[in-house]
């Protein structure tokens, strides 16, 4: 087991550290979607201890850093006696902080909806609930891909944190290549390239995603934005930025 | 009770030295090479050098879809393969810087592009030096437009800075880790190090906050 490994003898590790990425990637994803909605949600609510508890979650998940927050769950969590999968430890860290900055892109997207529409669904005598689901999500749910479009890629790239807590994802294989005294240029060369296409994929993705929701509104350039290679290309200055 | 206090206050001293020494120390420096090479940037694109400007065009699109830890493992792993050897903490701060630049670039552009046209017609019928329309006219209005963004963005550095170690950099989490380590008690000092993060980052966004509004109203 001497011998210096090529990148051809590390094809099948990279395919296995590549499925790790992507699950990951994927379950933090679900994640920080259904926390996004539901701390977006309960941050606009006019309930003081609903919007005051979802706001704590809040700040407290986007201040404290990721890997901070990682590493609390991987060592600190079993010393009070719970522990986690170090899969599972991955997905909770990387749902929560990013989470924790999607229900921002969710109660700015709902608030940017004008008023107008909110009042005229009133006026029309809609309950709450099908005000929200009939008439002002549809149009925030446009305001929010763009933006999360930036967040899911945040996230992508996030992930490579986790071969710290032992999981063996892309990044994992990468080092293990380097430690078996591999071509670290090469290595690295091809791991940049995997990030870039699954970032590439996610873009193309909600682009694709966008034009189906705007062309539900009736607005929109068509399918063709969907080959645009920025997220929202209208996004104005620091709109995807996540403080 | 798990929780220990002496044991939190004996950490203290270790983490927060830790913090000023190196997490600090990578958030100024790396700011401000974002800040410097993104106006680079931003300036090379808007005036359409020719080569250059595509050139960087793409350095920013796959700098910025790429993660940082390769990056920086980049810096840190393949380059002494070519002769050139950083400390952690310079690979560190060189890593941060240009992966931020690439962000303020989008951020500059915006910016001068809010400078009212006007501004660069009259500097025009001035017949006045380039030299001077951009860095006496443009970029100070500019600079205004986005201080709150470039301030939001050095926060969110701040909040990366946890990856510098991971190419053994002893800034505070790893700092925590390693104290944990040694007692196999990870709980305070990891603890302490997210509650330092919260106590940097959280008044610090507040202030930006309080900045973008009073800059919006003038």
């Amino acid at each position: 087991m001497s011998e210096i490994p090529t990148l051809l003898d590390w094809t099948g590790n990279l395919w296995q550290g590549l499925g790790l990425t992507v699950l990951l990637t994927t379950l933090g994803a679900l994640l920080m979607l259904l926390l996004s909605v539901v701390l977006g949600l309960a941050s606009r609510s006019h309930r003081t201890w609903l919007r005051g508890g979802a706001r704590v979650v809040i700040e407290f998940f986007r201040g404290t850093s990721l890997l901070v927050q990682l590493w609390w769950l991987f060592y600190a969590l079993p010393l009070l006696g719970i522990r986690f999968d170090p899969l599972l430890v991955g997905v909770v860290a990387l749902g929560l902080n990013y989470g924790a900055y999607g229900s921002e892109v969710v109660r700015g997207s709902l608030n940017a909806v004008p008023a107008t529409q909110w009042e005229a669904a009133t006026a029309l005598s809609f309950s709450p609930w099908q005000r929200l689901r009939r008439v002002v999500w549809p149009q925030a749910v446009v305001l929010m891909i763009p933006p999360f479009n930036n967040l899911l890629i945040q996230l992508l790239k996030s992930t490579p944190l986790v071969f710290s807590i032992s999981l063996l994802d892309l990044t994992a294989m990468g080092e293990a290549f380097r430690n078996a005294g591999g071509e670290t240029l090469a290595i690295y060369g091809v791991l940049l390239a995997i990030y870039l296409a699954l970032a590439y994929a996610m873009t193309f993705c909600l682009n694709v995603l966008e034009a189906a929701v705007k062309a539900r509104l009736g607005r929109g350039d068509g399918w063709r934005e969907a080959l645009w290679v920025r997220p929202g290309a209208a996004s104005t200055p620091g709109a995807e930025v996540t403080v | 009770m798990l929780w220990d206090w002496e044991y939190a206050l004996e950490s203290l001293p270790v983490l927060l030295t830790a913090f000023v020494q190196f997490t600090l120390v990578a958030t100024v420096l790396g700011t401000l090479l974002a800040a410097a090479l993104g106006l680079v940037f931003a300036i090379i694109r808007q005036l359409r050098i020719p080569v250059l400007a595509p050139l960087i065009t793409v350095f920013i699109e796959i700098v910025r879809s790429t993660p940082l830890l390769i990056q920086l493992f980049i810096l840190f792993y393949v380059l002494p393969g070519f002769g050139v050897t950083l400390a952690p903490l310079t690979a560190g701060v060189i890593g941060l810087g240009v992966h931020y630049a690439c962000y303020y670039t989008d951020v500059y552009r915006a910016g001068i592009d809010a400078v009212p046209t006007a501004q660069w017609e009259a500097a025009a019928a001035l017949s006045l030096h380039p030299r001077y329309t951009w860095f006496d006219i443009v970029l100070p209005q500019a600079m205004r437009n986005v201080l709150p963004s470039l301030g939001n963005y050095a926060i969110a550095m701040f909040k990366e800075t946890p990856y510098l170690a991971l190419i053994t950099v002893t800034e505070l989490v790893r700092s925590a880790r390693t104290i944990g380590g040694d007692t196999l008690d990870y709980l305070e000092p990891l603890t302490l190090a997210g509650l330092i993060f919260l106590a940097a980052s959280y008044p610090t966004a507040l202030a930006l906050r309080r900045l973008e509004r009073r800059l919006q109203t003038a």
